[in-house]
């Protein structure tokens, strides 16, 4: 195999990518492709959590640690299957927002900090330069495999020409590919499809070698388990704490590493793609780890030893004279490389150029200086040179770092660096309470005590910190020896600078924000943030303004462009119903605008360029409160207009309760017409024929006077029908004049009973005389009147076999009540609404002696008596309730006085 | 200053309970993953391989039970999310 045909074959993959990612610019450009866009290439996209380390990395990292290599593919197991809880949100907020890296993120949601986007972006190129010089070196490292293959040992210089080479060629392709639309937010499709390719191609590469070794040197699974069992890669334990520390380390990471937060969620279209991704991610995770501990395990038997366990995936194949997979190995561990350093230049670079040196530009050209100079080419030209110079740094690191150290302890290095942002990002997301100078203590602590227990000591002893420094801790201070901090020992040193690091870092986070206040706007974000889901997104940061549309519009087209920008203002103005190009400064159009902007230099910058412009108007607390006011003012009208329809409902039922009343009297009515003139004939019908018989015919005296008798009753009878319609009608007309006097109600019900005519028939009247005892002043007549009626009704209605009338008189609240009830079958429910209307008459007319005015003419008694007369339900039979008040007595009885 | 919302309903129709409790078993999902993977390391396992095998079995299990719940869980563009407000109704 030789080492030029090597080069030929890389060269035409890389020429392979350029032409691929060419083709799906041109594709995305001309048709907008949704492929490109769907889940599936997502899913690839996240796979350059996979990078050399990965490769390479995982198969040394087993060699060493057996088992424990595979906790750094659980971790982003976890939050993919979670992806409900933190990555769903993180989408979302990304898109509301238009964010554009993890900077901003942090940035924008306490109050579009400029110092927080610094300060993630330091700590990001800091934990970011070790992982790429760590990518440059494995590439340079698996070149010189092929070389020493070839014959030829490649010494320092040799690797450090290949690694400048790869390094430049990278940085040519990241730039070209990467920075071609300043909008962070506008996908950039050449990448992704390359970064997919590759992730194809790794994981074909890693798969074949694994099937290589397994079927193919061991000769099946089970010699391979066989061999792991054997290998003494299995007597390494790894303890609770370091394996569960790992497992939340690379879960964290996965969240908070730039790169990863880039295609997770700055490239995502769509945030139904999380939905496949979740299981897809994770399965393609499952794949690239199968093979890890069959691959080291025979390595380690068949290699010689000392050889390096981080090449094992490409040594091995060599050494089995498998040159045509070795080549493709070698090109799945560059095309691991690759795609992670191209993802990573390209977050850190957006990083670098909207969070420092965009507030650098715009701070030397104030004042009033906006309105000069391309921001756009100024923006788009520092990003291409933080490519090159994050590119060159890892170069540096990889140089003066010497390309010793094993691969895993700078990924772990890397990775606790990165998750120093965890704090305060899930913070960010889920607490309201939140603030900026919580953000600034908790990140600043934590990024210091990384340096300290894990960045300076992973250089290695005499690198930056001395051997001295590191046991003795500085300046002879015990308590501050970098892996036993506070005189911790006995602790494995990663864990111990994770937990010390996060622990301090979350809880200054946390006192710094409780214990301080803030600002308008950082409360404003804050909202905007935990409330993503719930929360329109026209809420705006911008009360109102002074900036003049055409200031906005040539500053806007410094940054979008020109034709994107017009098209934006003039969209705008055809929504407001103007014409032409400049539409009215309303706070919506400034929050929106903004928000444009935001996606292209980050949320700081677009604030603070749209501030310079609109000078002061930017929301106050008293802004914020108006806005809920608002809100609170609307749901109030819509608590009034349902409690008014609620009462709107309660009326009309009334009225249809009403309504149904009326139709039954009116019937009740014709019905009581034809009765009442069927009254009056029947009577008049005898007395005239009987009056006739008497006219004409002779007869002897006792026929005569049968007769005559005859012709008086009905005259009678007509009479008390009409005195009864003549009662009823003075009564109604309040043209009553009352007698009131003196009497026992005992001989009141005594009276009544004996002119009702009951004493004869078979009703049994059931009395208790000594509560009648009661002393009354009031129309006695009327009274008896009521009761009279209300015994004959019983006498007339009762159908039981033996009937009886109770009588009973009670005391309460200040009033008598005298109840008669019998034990009949009752008044059926729906009649006892219409028992007491005039006309009323249930049951058979024919065996009701009235006319149906008795119960009306007694309501209108008790009324002008200041009491009532009711139907009392619950009884056995009916049962009719007479009240009077007791001021209209003279005495209370005493038994009822001792009954009280 | 937040703005009383107005009250989510207390009691859902069949479809959306159910959807409500598929959303809960896919926040339920990574923390019995996280449970089950530190238990390897909690006794001493009899093999490597062993363990090996356990952690990957327990992977697919995952990985199955992911697509099963975030293939029936539907995300609107419009969906409101109020449990995000603590305003849970079931």
């Amino acid at each position: 195999m030789s080492f030029n045909l090597l080069i030929l074959v890389s060269l035409s993959y890389v020429a392979f990518l350029f032409l691929v990612a060419f083709w799906a610019e041109r594709r995305a450009h001309a048709s907008g492709a949704r492929w490109l866009r769907g889940p599936f290439v997502y899913t690839l996209s996240l796979s350059i959590y996979c990078t050399a380390w990965t490769f390479y990395g995982a198969v040394g990292y087993a060699a060493r640690s057996g088992i424990e290599f595979i906790t750094i593919y659980l971790g982003p197991t976890l939050v993919m299957v979670g992806w409900w809880w933190i990555l769903r949100r993180l989408v979302r907020i990304g898109r509301t927002q238009r964010i554009t890296s993890i900077a901003d993120l942090i940035s924008s949601r306490f109050g579009k900090s400029t110092s927080l986007g610094i300060i993630v972006t330091i700590l990001a190129v800091v934990a970011a330069t070790p992982y790429i010089a760590l990518q440059l070196q494995s590439v340079t490292q698996s070149f010189a495999v092929f070389a020493s293959e070839g014959g030829a040992t490649w010494g320092q210089s040799e690797l450090r020409t290949a690694a400048a080479w790869v390094a430049v060629g990278l940085a040519i392709f990241t730039v070209i590919f990467g920075t071609r639309s300043l909008d962070a937010n506008e996908r950039h499709s050449g990448i992704v499809i390359a970064v997919a390719v590759e992730a194809v191609v790794k994981l074909f590469a890693l798969v074949a070698v694994g099937v290589f070794v397994v079927w193919g040197l061991a000769g099946s699974p089970e010699a391979v388990l066989a061999k792991i069992d054997a290998s003494p890669i299995s007597h390494f334990e790894t303890g609770g704490g370091r394996w569960a520390a790992l497992i939340f380390l690379s879960a964290a990471a996965f969240l908070c590493l730039p790169r990863m937060f880039q295609v997770l969620v700055v490239e995502n279209a769509d945030e139904r793609n999380l939905q496949t991704a979740s299981w897809a991610f994770p399965l393609y995770l499952v794949a690239v780890s199968l093979f890890v501990l069959p691959i080291a395990v025979v390595g380690l038997e068949r290699m010689p030893d000392g050889a390096n366990p981080d090449l094992f995936v490409l040594t091995l194949p060599l050494a089995e004279d498998q040159n045509a997979l070795a080549v493709f190995a070698f090109l799945g561990g560059f095309s691991s490389a690759t795609s992670m350093v191209i993802v990573s230049t390209i977050a850190v670079a957006t990083m670098v150029s909207n969070h420092i040196v965009a507030p650098i530009w715009l701070n030397a050209s104030r004042p009033g200086a906006s309105m000069s100079g391309d921001v756009r080419r100024v923006i788009v030209r520092a990003r291409r040179i933080s490519i090159a110079g994050i590119l060159a740094l890892g170069y540096v690191y990889f140089r003066f770092s010497g390309g010793g150290a094993a691969l895993a302890a700078i990924g772990l290095v890397s990775f606790s660096g990165a998750v120093q942002i965890l704090p305060v990002l899930l913070g960010g997301i889920f607490w309201r309470g939140a603030t900026r100078v919580g953000a600034r203590l908790g990140l600043f602590v934590g990024f210091a005590l990384w340096l300290w227990t894990l960045f300076l000591p992973s250089l290695g002893p005499n690198a930056v910190l001395s051997q001295t420094v590191l046991e003795q801790g500085p300046y002879g201070l015990q308590w501050l020896r970098p892996q036993a901090l506070f005189g911790m020992t006995g602790l494995d040193p990663l864990v111990h600078g994770l937990l010390w690091s996060l622990a301090l870092n979350t809880m200054f986070f946390f006192v710094g924000s409780v214990f301080s206040f803030p600002r308008p706007l950082e409360r404003f974000q804050g909202a905007q943030f935990v409330n993503v889901f719930a929360l329109s997104e026209s809420a705006r940061a911008w009360s109102g303004s002074g900036a003049n549309a055409e200031d906005l519009l040539i500053m806007a087209q410094r940054i979008l462009g020109g034709r994107e920008a017009q098209t934006l203002f003039q969209r705008q103005a055809t929504a407001q119903g103007k014409s032409g190009y400049l539409p009215d400064v309303t706070p919506d159009f400034i929050a929106r605008l903004e928000r444009e902007l935001a996606g292209s230099v980050g949320a700081a910058t677009a604030h603070a360029m749209i501030g310079q412009l609109t000078e002061g108007a930017a929301i106050s607390v008293e802004d914020l409160i108006a806005v809920a006011d608002e809100a609170a003012q609307i749901l109030e009208y819509s608590n009034q207009l349902e409690a008014k329809s609620a009462e709107q409902d309660r009326t009309a039922k009334a009225l249809r309760a009403a309504n149904e009343k009326l139709t039954a009297l009116s019937i009740q009515k014709d019905a009581f017409l034809s009765q009442i003139s069927h009254e009056l004939r029947t009577p008049m019908t005898s007395i005239r024929s009987f009056s006739e018989i008497l006219r004409d015919t002779d007869m002897s005296g006792d026929e005569h006077r049968h007769f005559a008798g005859i012709i008086h009753d009905e005259a009678l009878r007509l009479t008390r029908l009409l005195d009864d319609l003549l009662d009823l009608s003075v009564l109604e007309n309040g043209q009553v004049t009352l007698h009131k006097q003196v009497g026992q109600l005992t001989d009141l019900l005594d009276r009544a009973i004996g002119a009702s005519g009951v004493l004869n028939s078979k009703l049994q009247i059931v009395r208790d005389h000594a509560s009648e005892d009661v002393t009354l002043h009031t129309d006695l007549d009327r009274l008896v009147q009521v009761f009279v009626n209300v015994i004959a009704n019983a006498e007339k209605y009762c159908q039981a076999d033996s009937p009886e009338l109770r009588i009973a008189v009670q005391y309460h609240d200040g009033r008598y009540s005298v109840d008669f009830a019998d034990n009949g079958e009752g008044i059926a429910p729906e009649a006892r609404t219409m028992i007491f209307e005039k006309f009323a008459r249930i049951a058979d007319e024919g065996k009701a002696g009235g006319a149906g005015l008795g119960l009306a003419i007694c309501r209108q008694i008790m009324a002008r008596l200041d009491g009532e007369i009711t139907y009392l339900t619950g009884q056995q039979g009916a049962a009719f309730r007479v009240t009077m008040p007791a001021s209209e007595t003279m005495a209370q009885s005493p038994a009822l006085l001792a009954s009280q | 200053m937040a703005a009383k919302l107005p009250p989510a309903p207390v009691y859902l129709a069949r479809k959306s309970y159910r959807q409500r409790r598929i959303r809960d078993a896919a926040r339920m999902l990574p923390l019995v993953g996280a449970v089950l993977w530190v238990m390897p390391v909690m006794y001493v396992a009899p093999a490597t391989s062993t363990t090996g095998l356990l952690i990957f079995g327990i992977w697919v299990v995952l990985i199955i039970f992911a697509a099963v719940i975030s293939s029936r869980i539907t995300l609107g563009p419009n969906e409101i999310d109020k449990a995000s407000l603590g305003q849970d109704g079931d």
